[in-house]
Order: structure tokens, then C-alpha cells, then sequence
């Protein structure tokens, strides 16, 4: 009964061990790895724990106000830096331990030579409406 | 169209189904739809007698969705077989609902959902939107709950513990969507209270109605957290707090003491003290003492602490306080205050800004960023 967004990031993540770029992967090895996002989603709908998901296309537009007449359109804080997440879940589960547990099977997902990623997911709880009892 | 009357129907309606033979979770989704018509239709025909009405109604669905089921030919011979409805034994049948919506086998908030719907003759939608989830999500929780406790035997008494651990989980949601879980959970102990004579019954439910007693002054208009000492008791709910009160007086007049009783000894003391510095912070350390015994619990060891600093001043708050883990909730904050109130303006600052950090709800950590921008002006001047 708490709620806890997971962040595929990949860049901006410390780098992931089986770190090969998607399309040099086999395409059965892009498949696989497409089911196993499709088969964990379905999985977490039918435990009750399923929230939202969705994918993010990679471009992303900094956008900043800088004064009067100034352009708002930036390049990033950072161009180097510059973070790009691939798409979230968000999940409502009853405690961080089982947060952690499926955040760690999500970075399990098979990649390149059908081995786990490694990749790190990023897991952050929401901020909630108060409780009733607050004293 | 009373909404209300309809819920409260809801596990006596469900609870003679399942006396009479329907699985639970056949039974369930009859009363729903039972339910549903209701809505539809009594508005326009008043039934003379509601809860008649509803058991017919589900009964009658209930036996349409088995003559459709594979099992037809056993459901009608259960049926021809039914005995006349005799006296109710309605008290037993809504208790054993209680308790095996909060069986064990499920996780906290698959027996939420579950005695939301079934207890509390909520729609799926409803919970959902209460718990902000879609209500998809929130059917297969219900589903998932209804097939754990498929085979567990309706006949034998729960734990009465499991049962008030989910009640209060679901007053400790607050408000959300169209229903006032708080308000469901308070109505929900209510008739656990009418069915059930047991102290710590009794003690949540004073627990309950105290705390939500003084929900009106906990907020400000804009949504923002007022600390306790300084709401407007007028806007307090008196009524609420003297039945409170009362409750609880008779609970501990039975001398077996629980959690629930202690807890709301100390929300008594607080909702009895005129003014914020008339509270009798002595009386509450002791109860805490007592709950301490009771549960071990690290959160009621913080309270602990702060009450300590009210009542023997800050130093002997801070002093409690450092036998404690530093990472539980609410600790930077509850250090926070205490440095303050000690003069130590600067470390109080430092604290209030890493009590905001962690805080787990918005109102929290903007109340608290506040109190950290606070002191840094003052420190600044």
C-alpha cells in the first residue's frame, strides 16, 4: 500500500554490467527481452500490485525560462550530463521490501547473449496524501 | 437513497448467503450486484424492508450465476434443500465476515480491499479510487483476496488482532476519492463493536473517533499541517470526544489493558487539555510506558521521547531520544524540535531541512521545509 516509481534509466545509471546497446543484440535477444517486460507487467496486474506503465521515446527538450524575450527552448543543464530515462512503472505494493524484490527482477530483464542487464533501476516511493493520524 | 444504510445491510445480507450454502466469493459478487440495484431502483420504490430486499435480490442472482455454472445440478439440489430463513443469527454471521476478510493468509492490502468491499459493501471503483489505483488493479486484488480464503472454513473464529490491524490500517488512509476511508473505518469498528465485547474493540474505536474528532483543526484551509499545539480546539469535534472518552473509560474499567486502549489514553489526554499548555505531559509519558511494555514498538518510543521533552524539558527528550535508532521515521524531526526548543537553533535548522528530505507525505515535508526556512531566516538576522 505504497506506491513506488521504477526509472529505467540508460544513461545517468551507473553503467550496467552486460552493458551491449539494444541493437546489437540478436533479434531474439530483443524479443526476449520485450516479453520479459510485457510478461513482469502482466504479472504485477494480476497480483493487484500494477499501477501504470510507459515507455519514453529518447529525444527529451529542456525547456527554461531565462527573462523577458529569451529564448525558453535549452540545451540541458548539463549537455554531457544529460540524463535520459527509457520508460517507468509505477507499482503499489505493501512494503519497500517487495518494492526492492521486484525492482531487482525488473533489472534481471535478459539482454545481449540472453543474460541478465544488470541494469540499475531506480526506485523512488511517492509522496502520499497525510494519514489521518499525523500526532 | 441512503448509501449508508445499504453499506451497513451489506455483511448480514452476505453473511446469510453464505449460511445458506453460496461460496463466499459467489456470494460477494451477488451482494454487489444486489447492491447495484438497489441504487437503481429503490429510489423510486422504497422497499418496506431493506434488508429482505437485498438477501432476496442476491439470493436470486446467486442462483442465476450457479444454475449457469458447471455445478448446476448439486447448486439446485442445495437449493431445494435450503431451509426456511429462521432466526437471524445476524451478530455471528457479520463477525465471522470481519474475520475472514482480515484472515491471515493475505497480505495487508488484499485484506483491506477485501473487507472494504465485503464488510463495507463498497463498489471495486470506489476502493480503487480511494487507494489511487486503477480499477483493474483493484478487482484482481479483490479477486486474489476471495480465491486465498476460498477454502477457509466460515465457521470457526479469527483473531480479533488481525482484524482491528486492518481497520486501522484503513482509517490511517485518510481521504481519498469519493469515500472517507477514515470515516468507513470508524463506522466499520463501530459495528465490530456492536457484535464483539472485547476491550481492545473498544479501544480502537475510542482511538478512532478521537484522533478523527480533531481532524478539522489538523489542516489549514489551504491544506497545509498544523502542529497540535497550536490547532483551534474550538474546532475540535466535542461530541466525538466525550463518546471517545467514554468508551474508553469503560474499556479500562475492565483491566486488560491493549495497544489500542493506551493509544487512546493518550489521545484522551490530549483532546481533554483546554489549551496546549495545560496538556498533562506527565500522564502521557506513563502511558506511553505502558504501550512501550505492550508492543516494543520503535515509533512508540519516539512519542516517547517527545513527550518526555515536554514533560521533564528538552534535555531529557534528547536524552531518550539517543537510545534510539536514527533511522526511524519522524526521528530528525522529532530532533529536530527538541534542539529547538533547547536554544540550538543551528543544529535545529540542519534537522529540519533532513527531517523534510524524508519526509514520506507532502503536507510533512512542506510543513517541515517550512520550519527549517524558519529558523535559517532567523539565523540569518
Amino acid at each position: 500500500m505504497a506506491k513506488y516509481l521504477l526509472l529505467k534509466h540508460y544513461r545517468g545509471a551507473p553503467a550496467a554490467q552486460n552493458c551491449v546497446p539494444m541493437d546489437q543484440w540478436t533479434p531474439e535477444e530483443v524479443t526476449a527481452h520485450i516479453r520479459f517486460m510485457q510478461e513482469f507487467a502482466a504479472r504485477l496486474e494480476g497480483t493487484g500490485e500494477f499501477v501504470d506503465a510507459q515507455a519514453l521515446a529518447p529525444e527529451g527538450t529542456f525547456v527554461r525560462y531565462d527573462g523577458e524575450g529569451r529564448p525558453p527552448v535549452t540545451d540541458g543543464p548539463f549537455a554531457e550530463t544529460k540524463d535520459l530515462i527509457a520508460g517507468w512503472m509505477v507499482i503499489d505494493v505493501d512494503s519497500h521490501e517487495r518494492a526492492v524484490e521486484l525492482a531487482g527482477e525488473l533489472s534481471a530483464a535478459p539482454g545481449a547473449g540472453g543474460k541478465p542487464i544488470h541494469e540499475s533501476i531506480e526506485l523512488r516511493p511517492f509522496l502520499a496524501a497525510p494519514p489521518t493520524v499525523t500526532e | 437513497m441512503d448509501e449508508l444504510l445499504l453499506r451497513s445491510l451489506t455483511p448480514g445480507v452476505l453473511g446469510i448467503l453464505v449460511r445458506r450454502g453460496a461460496d463466499f466469493a459467489a456470494a460477494e459478487d451477488a451482494v454487489q450486484d444486489a447492491l447495484v440495484e438497489a441504487v437503481r431502483v429503490w429510489p423510486a420504490e422504497p422497499p418496506r424492508d431493506p434488508k429482505g430486499w437485498l438477501v432476496t435480490v442476491a439470493w436470486r442472482r446467486f442462483l442465476d450465476s450457479a444454475r449457469a455454472d458447471t455445478a448446476r445440478r448439486r447448486r439446485e439440489d442445495l437449493v431445494d434443500e435450503e431451509p426456511a430463513p429462521g432466526p437471524a443469527s445476524g451478530a455471528d454471521d457479520t463477525l465471522r465476515l470481519y474475520f475472514l476478510c482480515a484472515h491471515p493468509s493475505l497480505s495487508p492490502s488484499s485484506a483491506v480491499a477485501l473487507t472494504l468491499r465485503a464488510v463495507g459493501g463498497l463498489t471495486t471503483r470506489q476502493i480503487a479510487e480511494a487507494y489511487l489505483v486503477p480499477e483493474a488493479t483493484m478487482a484482481q486484488r479483490i479477486s486474489r483476496a476471495k480465491r486465498t480464503v476460498r477454502g477457509v472454513r466460515f465457521d470457526r473464529p479469527g483473531d480479533v488482532a488481525t482484524v482491528l490491524r486492518v481497520l486501522y490500517l484503513v482509517f490511517n488512509e485518510g481521504y481519498s476519492g469519493d469515500v472517507d476511508l477514515a470515516a468507513e473505518a470508524v463506522r466499520l469498528t463501530r459495528q465490530l463493536a456492536a457484535v464483539i465485547d472485547h476491550p481492545e474493540v473498544a479501544g480502537l474505536l475510542a482511538l478512532m473517533l478521537l484522533h478523527h474528532a480533531r481532524r478539522a483543526g489538523r489542516t489549514a484551509p489551504d491544506g497545509s499541517l498544523v502542529p497540535l499545539a497550536e490547532q483551534d480546539r474550538g474546532r475540535w469535534d466535542t461530541a466525538s470526544i466525550a463518546e471517545g472518552v467514554g468508551i474508553l473509560q469503560a474499556a479500562l474499567a475492565r483491566d486488560r489493558l491493549g495497544e489500542f486502549q493506551a493509544q487512546a489514553a493518550i489521545a484522551a489526554l490530549h483532546a481533554d487539555a483546554p489549551t496546549a499548555g495545560e496538556t498533562d505531559w506527565v500522564q502521557i509519558v506513563e502511558w506511553y510506558d505502558e504501550l512501550v511494555g505492550l508492543t516494543g514498538s520503535p515509533v512508540a518510543r519516539l512519542n516517547r521521547a517527545v513527550a518526555v521533552g515536554e514533560a521533564d524539558g528538552p534535555r531529557a527528550g534528547l536524552a531518550a531520544l539517543a537510545a534510539l535508532d536514527d533511522s526511524l521515521p519522524r526521528y530528525s524531526a522529532v530532533a529536530a524540535h527538541l534542539h529547538e526548543r533547547d536554544g540550538d537553533l543551528v543544529t535545529a535548522a540542519r534537522l529540519y531541512a533532513e527531517a523534510a528530505h524524508r519526509a514520506r507525505n507532502v503536507a510533512e515535508r512542506d510543513h517541515l521545509t517550512r520550519q527549517a526556512a524558519r529558523l535559517n531566516t532567523r539565523l540569518r538576522h
